[in-house]
């Protein structure tokens, strides 16, 4: 039986532009593009395509040195158009000019029952020539899960509290049998659990909690609940030497269909969300899409910024970016950069939204109003001096302002005595939106994460 | 507006790399932001919102707290002083006595502080932090009404170099900034800051028959052995003030003391309105006035013959700066512990040391100033087995 973990601390930030529950028709983006830089723990990177090749959904496009059994596979059929590389020719990223009619390599297919019996080496050489594998993350340090390491439990958050975050239940809906496969096959890669971490308070789709041969727990509690970091610290904390693979509902469901009919299917739902989205509702398309087609005829100004993932975790790719690996969700809300006449002091109005009570922030006071935020940093970097405010967003027993200290101070030991091998950069997030002193919380700790990851 | 932000941007290139007054830039940079809220934006990777809330709105809401206390204490500059000599004043009398003598302190504080960290600012290229904005307020809140301006310059002036930029800036001091110039004070300039001075009597003025400047502290540690400090409160001053020394006269504030800590109501207001915001720590304001409280009933059983030992321990919330220590001083966040849980016991030390000083230590009648400086002292070793203890509950947990 799993656990019920009630927790109180967190914060949702409520904004406006949350998807309708609906799937838009529009014709499939023009472009998709795998960046080797939304992974970490990637040693040189390197493409095993070139411009011109022709690819199909499942052919390898790049592998790192430190892990060339792993393949970083195309989304879709097409046409390679670009490989970009930056300073030192490192890689950033391959572009694919996609096929109308996508085609798909063909691996091997297995009946249900076959999977039960398979081999583990079997399992994984088929994860890693097919691409699915890449969904799998490794705790510490949230890089791309060792294949030779036996991990102590693997964990699934099935549900997200990020802002306008989509709808699990929306997203996967039908999904089941292929949901069900993948926990077979992740079974097999695990000593011990297979987690799937369900919130009490959604609508749950059966995809969960009908699933079978792993441990179902149950979450209350406002964002960051749904970060999985916080769930494996209540469920099965990691300590010292221990490895953790974790794993989004979309990349089992790759992996069972996989197995059950052979092929690497990228194709996913996508949440364009936001205050200056037109119509937020969700897009069928593939992983790595351009956002190009969903903002077209879509947005109410032209000032704003596109961000791929949720306005916590995510990343400003621009109106003409593409939608990163691990991001089903497309969020654009407005470019703060204005002045505002004494902006540090005026009350608080329709875009002022505040953890805080300060003079003037009023927001506490509506916690269901739906606020439309800008980008706007509404202050300045300044040195660490209010107290106890990280620590009631992050709903562990870490204590954060310390953590950064011992990072800043490139500390490693007292890094390690103080948890940082179970957090990575969107457990944090939080923290970095509440610090009244602005610092960028998540870029220190993914520095100290390296710091320890290559000491 | 738009005026003001055209004048800003024409003249902002000067400040700039490469401008005439390059060097500059940080104060220029704090003039403007005081002005117009940045336009920066997020980075691209990272929060791409940011909560609205700053450093100098928490600063400002400090301030915003410590206005009961400002006001309450110019008036009653005004009351003590048509009080001492003997005559009645109006409402409007006693408030301008007050906001003479007040506002000078509160400029030269301002001007002085603030004058520093741009020097500093400037010469270490880093941009001016809010943290004065505060200090300047509490300095003048914790000075006797009649001090000269030029010992308030060289107080504010020591404290600002010594105990904040010698440490690196806002954020970075050991110990509390404002009480270190109160405390320069009283060990520089010994005779200015302890006996009757506490009232403000004006040029020339002669003071009422039987006046005595005696704060309660002062009567209740010379109250002789066997009789009740409450007693010698009611009858102090009955020829010229009857009943200056009540509870109910301590507890409003209407007694000598320093210009913004006598009045235990509108410190109280400030502690509210500090706990409401969420800038101040409720477990702080509670351990204190907890811990002075607990100490004082202690000695209450030990007291004997000890008069002072056996007044009732509630009094000891309501007299010196025992409110105004631990609603604005003990609760400055860079200088109190900075766990949760070692909150709580920095906060009851500062209790039971105040009274403790008070009681026990005749050099000192006022034990609040030297419990909170002491604790700042002590803060980061309370943090420090807080701390211990969250590794080794990881520790443990990686052991079984």
């Amino acid at each position: 039986m799993g656990k019920h973990i009630r927790l109180s601390k967190g914060f949702d930030i409520n904004l406006a532009g949350k998807a309708a529950p609906k799937i838009a028709d529009v014709e499939l983006a023009e472009t998709f593009v795998i960046k080797p830089t939304d992974f970490h723990g990637l040693y040189m990177p390197k493409p095993v395509v070139k411009e011109g090749d022709t690819v199909k959904a499942g052919t390898p496009l790049f592998h790192a040195k430190n892990h060339e059994d792993i393949q970083f596979t195309s989304p879709v059929s097409g046409e390679v158009v670009e490989v970009k590389r930056g300073e030192k020719r490192k890689l950033l990223e391959i572009k694919i000019l996609a096929d109308r009619q996508v085609e798909h390599v063909n691996f091997k297919k297995y009946t249900v029952s076959e999977v039960a019996s398979l081999p583990v080496a079997e399992v994984k050489e088929q994860m890693m020539k097919s691409g699915v594998w890449a969904n799998l993350v490794q705790r510490p340090f949230g890089v791309v899960a060792e294949p030779t390491a036996t991990p102590k439990a693997i964990h699934i958050s099935g549900f997200d509290t990020a802002p306008l975050a989509p709808d699990y239940s929306f997203l996967f809906k039908g999904q089941d049998q292929f949901f069900q496969a993948g926990i077979d096959v992740l079974k097999k890669l695990t000593s011990g659990a297979v987690h799937v971490n369900i919130h009490t308070q959604s609508d749950l789709s059966t995809v969960f909690s009908q699933v079978k041969g792993a441990e179902v727990n149950k979450f209350t509690g406002k964002h960051p609940a749904g970060c999985v970091g916080v769930q494996i610290h209540h469920v099965d904390p990691i300590n010292k030497g221990d490895v953790v693979w974790t794993i989004n509902p979309l990349g089992v469901i790759q992996v069972g269909k996989l197995f059950l009919q052979g092929i690497y299917d990228a194709s996913r739902l996508v949440a364009v969300t936001g205050s200056e989205v037109k119509n937020p509702q969700y897009y069928r398309t593939y992983t790595g899409a351009s956002v190009k087609k969903f903002l077209s005829n879509n947005l109410n100004q032209e000032n704003v910024r596109v961000i791929s993932g949720n306005v916590l975790t995510g990343s400003s790719i621009g109106k003409e970016g593409h939608l990163g690996f691990f991001d089903s969700q497309l969020t654009v809300i407005p470019e703060g950069d204005y002045h505002e006449f004494l902006g540090w002091i005026t009350p608080s109005n329709k875009s002022k939204l505040s953890f805080h009570r300060a003079f003037g922030l009023l927001s506490f006071l509506t916690p269901s109003k739906e606020y439309v935020l800008d980008s706007n940093t509404h202050g300045e970097e300044r040195a660490f001096v209010q107290t106890g405010v990280f620590e009631q967003v992050l709903p562990m027993d870490v204590l954060p302002t310390h953590l950064l200290k011992s990072i800043l101070a490139e500390d490693i030991d007292e890094m390690e005595a103080l948890g940082i091998y179970e957090v990575i950069e969107e457990d944090l997030a939080l923290c970095e939106f509440v610090d009244v002193s602005k610092h960028n919380v998540q870029e220190i700790l993914r520095d100290g994460i390296e710091l320890v990851r290559n000491s | 507006m738009k005026f003001l932000r055209k004048t800003l941007d024409g003249v902002k290139p000067n400040f700039e790399k490469g401008g005439k007054w390059e060097k500059m830039y940080f104060a220029f940079e704090a003039i403007e932001t005081f002005l117009f809220a940045p336009n920066t934006t997020t980075a691209a990777k990272g929060v791409q919102v940011r909560d609205a809330v700053d450093l100098k709105r928490l600063m400002m809401t400090v301030i915003i707290a410590m206005v009961p206390c400002l006001l309450f204490g110019m008036w009653n500059i005004g009351h003590q002083h048509f009080l001492a000599i003997g005559q009645t004043g109006t409402l409007g009398e006693k408030f301008w006595i007050g906001i003479v003598q007040t506002l000078p302190i509160i400029v030269v504080s301002y001007g002085v502080g603030l004058g520093i960290e741009f020097v500093f600012a400037t010469i270490r290229r880093h941009p001016v932090n809010e943290g004065f904005l505060v200090t300047g307020m509490l300095i003048p809140l914790v000075m006797p009404p009649d001090v000269p301006l030029w010992q308030v310059a060289v107080a504010t002036a020591f404290a600002v170099v010594i105990g904040k930029e010698a440490f690196g800036g806002t954020g970075m001091n050991v110990v509390n900034i404002a009480l270190t110039a109160r405390a320069f004070l009283y060990f520089a300039y010994p005779t200015d800051i302890s006996g009757e001075v506490w009232t403000y009597l004006g040029e020339g003025a002669t003071a009422v028959a039987g006046y005595s400047g005696a704060t309660p502290l002062a009567v209740a540690a010379a109250a002789a052995k066997g009789t009740q400090v409450v007693n010698e409160f009611n009858s102090f001053g009955s020829t010229w003030a009857p009943g200056i020394y009540s509870f109910q006269s301590l507890f409003l504030g209407t007694q000598p003391g320093s210009i913004g800590e006598t009045s235990t109501l509108m410190c109280l207001i400030g502690a509210l309105i500090l706990i409401v915001t969420g800038t101040g720590s409720w477990k702080i304001i509670v351990g204190v006035f907890g811990g002075a409280y607990g100490m004082g009933l202690l000695l209450n059983i030990l007291a004997g013959d000890n008069a002072f030992m056996a007044m009732p321990a509630y009094y000891h919330l309501v007299i010196g700066g025992l409110a105004f220590g631990a609603v604005f001083m003990a609760t400055d966040p860079v200088t109190a512990a900075q766990t949760e849980t070692g909150k709580w016991y920095y906060g009851i030390l500062i209790g039971m040391f105040t009274v403790l000083i008070r009681v026990f230590n005749p050099a000192y009648p006022e034990g609040i100033m030297l419990a909170i400086l002491l604790m700042n002292v002590f803060a980061p070793l309370i943090d420090y087995f807080v701390v211990s203890a969250n590794k080794n509950r990881r520790l443990k947990r990686a052991t079984v």
